[in-house]
């Protein structure tokens, strides 16, 4: 009794003599480092905007910079996975290449001599089938490397040669278009998108998903007796991913579709063409809804699941992984395979959106895919990393390509800055974790 | 040794060679239920190897375990913890980039009944031992990285304790502590030997463990130079086992015993 009452004394004591930011960010838990990269990308937000005379912060834009990211998203959350337990994959592009050829020839010239043109059920079978195919190539890689001990970057950087080569061999180099009319929707655009409606009650239910989270894991630290945050943290958290979430609703429910789709539309359904035009909202975009599912499962996988703690215990030290009877070569092989399928949903993203599959797709999608990965604070010395950082890190190196094409600086430029960006932005957080020890 | 019970663990005639060097050569030690062995022996004299034969880490080329009489299949950790054997390793084996609990559950991770990580579970179980072990301990939100040298000590030993183990190895358990935690750690040691578990103390400081330990058994050059009762020889005599190779009256010699003739 005398020891808790002590304990809590001094941290009574302990949270007085600090100053009201720091007993804020005590009370939250909000993960600095992760507000820092918000405050980072929001500065570049601003600043393109400023210089491109306010085209940058649009519904129009960023929808559009929104779907532009979905796919480098995808891959980085398994991105992290592989680095955090000290390996890389530098084949990710190549995969998507090859997984996306396959399922272009497989929609748009195997499935329909079957089934026939536009067969309701192409998409689904073709989605799975290129699934299953990543996951055997990442599942190779994977056996590669733990069971025949060769160093994941030679593996897969044998695996991006290879992939790459197997794209061009499928169809002799051979563009593939188009693409089933179902599936082209996981592309986006005015039709793969799910409109304001459904986007509201998306909206909604994540706020409820919000809440219910919040609450279940105040019950939880009820349940042995443990220091809680304080009320006033819960309303505010709760209240600011409410906020977030309603927020981008509302941006992408108020990009209307082009006139001439609308027009269109409006002949097709018999609506009377009104004065000012047709205002049709777009609402999230396909591509974005599946890249915010998988961040929401793969963050589920590395926080929630056995599978998960594994993979950080080996990246923090393999060998105690090992001594604590840890299957460390399977839990390898499982995160090349998982990897392999996130190519495949990127692939599947990818080709959609260009409606052909062609034998260049993804390529250097490697390169950015890690560098959002880094960029969204996993460290290639392994052991940390978090889902969203990745995905933030996504979106951060797509809103610099993004707004320097909306500003007009030359592709040559464009890649010099993100690559300035990319050692900028590593060595700034090596700096704040030295801080931070 | 006029002990009539059967051993919690005998080793027998126990042979690993790495790349032709015998790192243990034909060596049989035993513990029987609530005793203290200290395996001692030089730096690479192969105490070390010849535990993680029996804790799973290394596979044996020769030899037998026997778990209270019956020969075990000990191929890997996994297999070890399966006959109650856990371990607390020199470099004490922690992943230093999670906290105490998941370090304390690694690879024994209790779940939700809808098999998710029941991390408040494992925290209260976490903070229940730690306090027994280590009552000053209060940061069990941090990655075991942000601790002392003691600290991660504790969390090693509490990993070791927290499953009913009925053998355990303490490969220098001492060894990154200070006076008061030596301590503490001998305190602990007794306490698990009146519970009935043996306990096997390896370690190169004699010093370290003659008091713990009821019985010596020496290692040099990866052959066991011979068994003793703490109570029949002096630290003097078990430094020239040691060092020399040298066997007491009152000891059992080994394969690895100096030859005198």
């Amino acid at each position: 009794m005398a020891d808790i009452t002590t304990t809590a004394h001094a941290n009574r004591a302990r949270s007085a003599g600090e100053n009201p930011v720091k007993r804020f960010f005590r009370a939250t838990e909000i993960d600095t480092r992760l507000l820092g990269m918000i405050g980072a990308m929001l500065i570049i937000w601003i600043g393109f905007n400023i210089l491109s005379g306010g085209l940058f912060l649009t519904p129009r834009n960023l929808w559009n910079l929104s779907v532009q990211t979905a796919s480098v998203a995808v891959m980085a959350t398994g991105m992290v996975l592989v680095i955090v337990t000290r390996n890389i994959d530098l084949s990710v592009g190549s995969i998507l290449g090859f997984v996306g050829m396959s399922m272009g020839v497989l929609q748009a010239e195997l499935l329909p001599q079957l089934l026939g043109f536009n067969h309701p059920a192409i998409w689904v079978i073709t989605l799975i089938a290129g699934i299953t195919l990543g996951a055997a190539i990442g599942a190779l890689h994977g056996s590669i490397i733990a069971f025949l001990n060769v160093p994941s970057f030679i593996v897969t950087l044998g695996g991006l040669l290879i992939w790459r080569g197997a794209t061009w061999f499928v169809t002799s180099g051979r563009t593939v278009a188009p693409m089933d009319s179902t599936f082209r929707l996981m592309g986006g655009g005015t039709e793969g998108s799910i409109g304001a409606t459904a986007s509201w009650i998306v909206g909604a239910l994540a706020c409820i998903a919000i809440v219910a989270t919040i609450i279940n894991a105040r019950k939880q630290r009820q349940r042995f007796g443990f220091p809680q945050r304080p009320m006033w943290a819960e309303y505010f958290l709760t209240a600011v991913g409410c906020a977030l979430v309603l927020g981008a609703i509302a941006v992408v429910n108020s990009y209307p579709w082009p006139v001439a789709i609308a027009r269109k539309y409006a002949d097709a359904n018999g609506i009377a063409w009104p004065e000012g035009g047709l205002f049709i909202p777009h609402g999230i975009a396909i591509p974005v809804l599946i890249a915010i599912v998988v961040g929401i499962v793969m963050t589920f996988i590395s926080t929630r699941l056995r599978f998960g703690r594994y993979v950080f215990a080996i990246g923090g030290n393999r060998e105690a992984a090992e001594l604590a009877g840890i299957k460390t070569r399977w839990v390898t092989v499982k995160i090349f395979a998982l990897m392999g399928i996130l190519c495949a949903i990127a692939a599947a993203i990818s080709t959609a959106r260009l409606n052909a599959a062609t034998n260049a797709q993804g390529e250097l999608d490697e390169l950015y895919t890690i560098a959002a990965a880094v960029i969204g604070g996993t460290s290639l010395a392994g052991g940390m990393g978090t889902i969203a950082g990745a995905m933030l890190g996504a979106l951060v190196m797509q809103s610099l390509q993004s707004g320097m094409v909306l500003v007009g600086i030359d592709t040559p430029f464009q890649r010099i800055v993100v690559g300035m960006v990319l050692v900028v932005a590593v060595w700034l957080d090596t700096v704040y974790r030295a801080r931070a020890k | 040794m006029t002990d009539t019970r059967t051993p919690l663990v005998e080793l027998k005639n126990i042979s690993i060679s790495f790349g032709g060097i015998h790192a243990v050569d034909n060596a049989s030690v035993d513990l029987y239920p609530g005793e203290v062995v200290a395996l001692l022996g030089h730096n690479g004299a192969g105490k070390s190897t010849l535990i993680k034969i029996l804790s799973g880490a290394y596979k044996r080329d020769g030899g037998e375990i026997l778990i209270n009489g019956e020969p075990a299949d000990i191929n890997n950790p996994r297999d070890a913890k399966k006959y109650g054997i856990e371990t607390i390793y020199q470099t004490l084996a922690v992943a230093d980039n999670v906290d105490a609990a998941a370090n304390l559950y690694l690879g024994r991770e209790l779940r939700t009944p809808w098999g998710t990580l029941d991390d408040v579970a494992m925290e209260a179980k976490t903070r229940e031992v730690m306090g027994r072990l280590n009552p000053n301990f209060q940061r069990f939100k941090e990655p075991v990285k942000a601790l002392s040298g003691g600290q991660r000590q504790s969390v090693a030993i509490a990993r070791a304790i927290l499953f009913n183990a009925r053998i355990l190895i303490m490969d220098e358990p001492t060894a990154a502590l200070g006076p008061q935690e030596t301590a503490q750690v001998g305190e602990l040691i007794k306490q698990l030997k009146k519970e009935g578990i043996g306990i096997f103390l390896i370690s190169h400081d004699i010093h370290d463990v003659f008091d713990l330990a009821d019985r010596v058994s020496v290692m040099k050059n990866g052959q066991v130079v011979g068994h003793a009762r703490t109570e029949d020889v002096t630290k003097d005599e078990v430094l020239g086992m040691i060092i020399l190779g040298k066997v007491p009256e009152k000891a059992i010699p080994g394969p690895g015993a100096m030859q005198t003739a």
